[in-house]
């Protein structure tokens, strides 16, 4: 080998490699969308951006799987190319993260409702159909229930369902779930297990006088092993269930509705996970999901407003548009109507309403 | 004491235990052996036999009329608002006539998928000469008619449990019957980017990132490391400082990647302000990753360089750079070498640290260059594992077995470097 080819190799790749990290450090102007946010709204947006990118002369919007807190943190930090243009989420956005957007120039920031998501509780398709209510689930899963007294909480003592209500069998509570840094937990708890703690009324009551404490005892899951965080991967609970014919799963429509022959959905308040349940609002624990746009972007970067034309489409979102088809619940029709409307007009969110 | 033992005897008193030992101790060694490659065994199998069906997709043969009034009205063709989708329509219409009433249509539309209105579109914009002609083509099948016929659909499942119906069935039944379906080769997974149709997602975009990734982190971490190996080994004095860095050098080959992410996040992209999601950063994070590992493997090599050809060298009056570049670089490099491609395919293994910096992402345009947004290999299988749509799952092995022939390659690379260049003494 010759050394001095040697060493002119060795040199002329380190001199590639400085041109490289130097030339990149001035980066231009951005000639596609940058979304961020919710890996709830992940599978509906992104069909939406590839849609939007094979129809129109714009490069496909990218978007990056941040979960609502982090989409909203990278949202905030600022305005410029740097900065996404949007970001989703399965969550309203929460009064500090508007002051923290306000706080980087973020001012105008668009609110879209796209539709429903519906939380479901599953089990394998040859277990038997589960029928719970709000007040079950609270009961099986909440760290703390009240005891016999009034204003009395105790550990949660119930080991099988039947211990819960005597009309469930009498199987070991075993539930599989979202950890808490999922916007699916957050919902989770807020309508099902919230939903169902109010219905004891001693603690009812307590949500005006002591909120912290009502908060304590309806969002606390339990922690002794009838609760098992099972990950964000809900395609890996679906297998769990499989394997498992006593266990339940918590995770979203799409994914019971692309395994239907591998796993059912438990009747909550006696209404079934089901499309039209879910899209008529008789299904209790669904959530709207969102994304936020901010204003100030919308004509500098190219193709946003065609990627927001393109989401609140009826061929997108609409009852028998494309996101139907992945599983997104549909908004009604004046809703959708009134929010397209928002959108052309681009209404910013008025910080007072939040 | 009755008699003396001699040695001899002594050593053959306990020469049986020594033996049983020895067995048990090959024993040992041949089952966990086995059970390594057992484990290795079931891994390889369930991966090829979920992930094989994915290389071969099932097409449906159609005749299109590509007539000029559906697709060029008024005689202008105007590519992105053609209706090349209203011609596969009119196409699958002709096959079926007896198919009337919007909800039925729908259902009948739903049995391609959309990538044949683009797959037309494509064919259109490369030979405009023919519109007005009728095509006989292949065309991407959606994935649930995919799914029904490799398998993963049973089609005697009631109908409320599956994902197609029973007249889709019956139309797919009769398409099979007249030929029109195939199962050909999946070359889409290929030369497609990412996409959220499971029949159009291909690792193209995938693999281009982390191909951008490693050129970037090969061009800084090899000549980095080797160079710092070099000083280390032959120039630096050994004194407390050196002592410090070199534990400091294993200490960081030891830390766990995500952190590189973190420091990568902090460094490359909020201070230094280069884009998110870019192979550039991919590359600079992993470069830092790889350092380590070059740098102990450049220094081994280098050790093992005999003393006796520097003081031949040196006795022959040559300067130290001199004994360095001339004598024993040229004999460390396949060493060096083989620390670089053990380094780049972890580097091509790692996902972690790229999650931070944005690399987790749905990105459909193949990236052309450093700063294009992309994704890499292993962050594409970690999406496409957590994707709803059934058809991804074999997607996601097939994602798994290519980035394992990488990987297979690059360590096989590094066997051949080694024994081909490799000098003994």
């Amino acid at each position: 080998m010759s050394t001095n080819r040697n060493i002119i190799a060795v040199f002329s790749t380190a001199v590639i490699g400085l041109a490289l990290s130097t030339g990149a450090a001035a980066q231009s102007g951005r000639d596609y969308v940058y979304i961020v946010g919710s890996s709830t709204v992940y599978p509906f947006a992104t069909v939406v951006a590839e849609r939007f990118g094979r129809g129109s002369e714009f490069k496909t919007p990218k978007i990056e799987s941040t979960g609502s807190g982090g989409g909203f943190k990278l949202f905030c930090d600022g305005v410029g190319v740097n900065y996404p243009d949007i970001t989703n989420a399965s969550r309203a956005i929460k009064a500090s993260e508007v002051e923290t957007c306000a706080k980087n120039g973020v001012t105008e920031i668009v609110e879209v409702k796209i539709g429903y998501d519906g939380i479901v509780i599953a089990n394998a398709i040859d277990s038997a159909s589960m029928m719970l209510s709000r007040r079950d689930i609270f009961m099986a899963l909440a760290k703390k229930v009240p005891g016999d007294n009034a204003g009395e909480l105790v550990d949660n003592p119930y080991v099988t369902w039947a211990d819960v209500n005597p009309v469930l069998p009498a199987i070991k509570i075993e539930v599989l779930g979202p950890p808490p840094t999922s916007g699916t937990r957050d919902a989770f708890v807020e309508l099902a297990m919230e939903g169902g703690c109010t219905t004891v009324p001693w603690v009812k009551a307590l949500q005006k006088s002591d909120e912290n404490q009502y908060k304590v005892i309806c969002h606390t899951i339990r922690e002794d092993g009838a609760f098992v965080e099972a990950g964000e991967n809900d395609n890996l609970i679906v297998q769990k269930l499989q394997a498992n014919p006593h266990a339940y799963g918590i995770f979203g429509f799409s994914f019971l509705d692309q395994n239907r022959e591998k796993v059912k959905g438990a009747t909550i308040d006696g209404v079934a996970p089901t499309f039209d349940e879910i899209a008529d609002g008789e299904y209790p624990v669904s959530r709207p999901l969102f994304f936020y746009v901010k204003k100030a972007h919308v004509d500098v970067i190219p193709g946003l407003r065609g990627y927001l034309r393109e989401f609140t489409s009826e061929r997108a979102w609409g009852e028998e548009g494309y996101l139907s088809d992945r599983g997104l619940i549909p908004m009604p029709e004046e809703e959708r109507s009134a929010v397209a409307a928002n959108v052309r007009d681009l209404t910013p969110l008025s910080l007072v309403s939040k | 004491m009755t008699k003396e033992l001699t040695n001899k005897d002594k050593v053959e008193a306990g020469l049986p235990r020594r033996r049983r030992k020895e067995t048990l101790f090959r024993a040992t060694g041949m089952i966990a052996t086995a059970i390594g490659i057992a484990f290795l065994a079931v891994f390889f199998a369930t991966l090829i036999g979920k992930g094989a069906s994915a290389f071969v997709q099932t097409y449906m043969r159609l005749d299109v009329e590509l007539t000029a009034e559906q697709i060029a009205p008024g005689g202008e063709l105007d590519l992105a608002y053609a209706d090349f989708d209203g011609l596969v329509r009119t196409a699958l219409r002709k096959e079926f006539p007896e198919v009337s009433g919007r909800a039925e249509r729908r259902e009948l539309y739903r049995l391609l998928s959309i990538g044949a209105g683009y797959q037309i579109r494509d064919l259109v914009a490369e030979n405009v000469d023919l519109i007005g002609t009728t095509q006989t083509l292949w065309l991407p099948t959606s994935a649930t008619v995919d799914m029904l016929m490799k398998g993963n659909i049973d089609a005697s499942l009631d109908a409320s449990l599956r994902p197609l119906s029973d007249q889709q069935i019956g139309w797919i039944n009769s398409l099979q019957r007249a030929g029109r379906l195939d199962k050909r080769f999946n070359a889409a997974l290929f030369t497609n980017g990412d996409s959220r149709e499971p029949e159009l997602a291909g690792i193209k975009g995938a693999m281009m990132g982390s191909f951008f990734m490693l050129v970037v982190t090969i061009a800084l971490s090899f000549p980095i490391g080797v160079a710092a190996a070099i000083y280390l080994e032959e120039f630096a004095p050994k004194n407390r400082w050196s002592d410090l860095v070199e534990v400091n050098i294993n200490n960081l080959a030891a830390v766990p990647s995500i952190v590189f992410g973190l420091l990568g996040l902090a460094v490359f992209i909020n201070w230094m302000s280069l884009p998110r999601s870019a192979p550039l950063v991919g590359g600079l994070v992993l470069a830092l990753l790889t350092l380590p590992v070059i740098i102990i493997a450049s220094r081994a090599a280098i050790k093992a360089v005999p003393p006796s050809i520097r003081e031949a060298a040196m006795g022959l009056g040559a300067s130290r750079m001199q004994v360095v570049f001339h004598h024993v670089m040229p004999l460390a490099m396949p060493g060096m070498l083989t620390g670089a491609i053990i380094g780049m395919s972890r580097a091509l293994g790692e996902s972690a640290p790229l999650l931070m910096i944005g690399m987790i992402a749905f990105i459909v345009d193949v990236p052309g260059g450093f700063t294009d947004p992309s994704t890499a290999l292993p962050v594409q299988i970690y999406l496409w594992a957590d994707s709803p749509e059934r058809a991804f799952a074999e997607r996601t092995s097939a994602a798994i077995i290519v980035l394992l022939a990488f990987l297979v390659l690059m360590n096989l690379a590094a066997v051949i470097v080694r024994r081909r260049m490799e000098q003994k003494w």
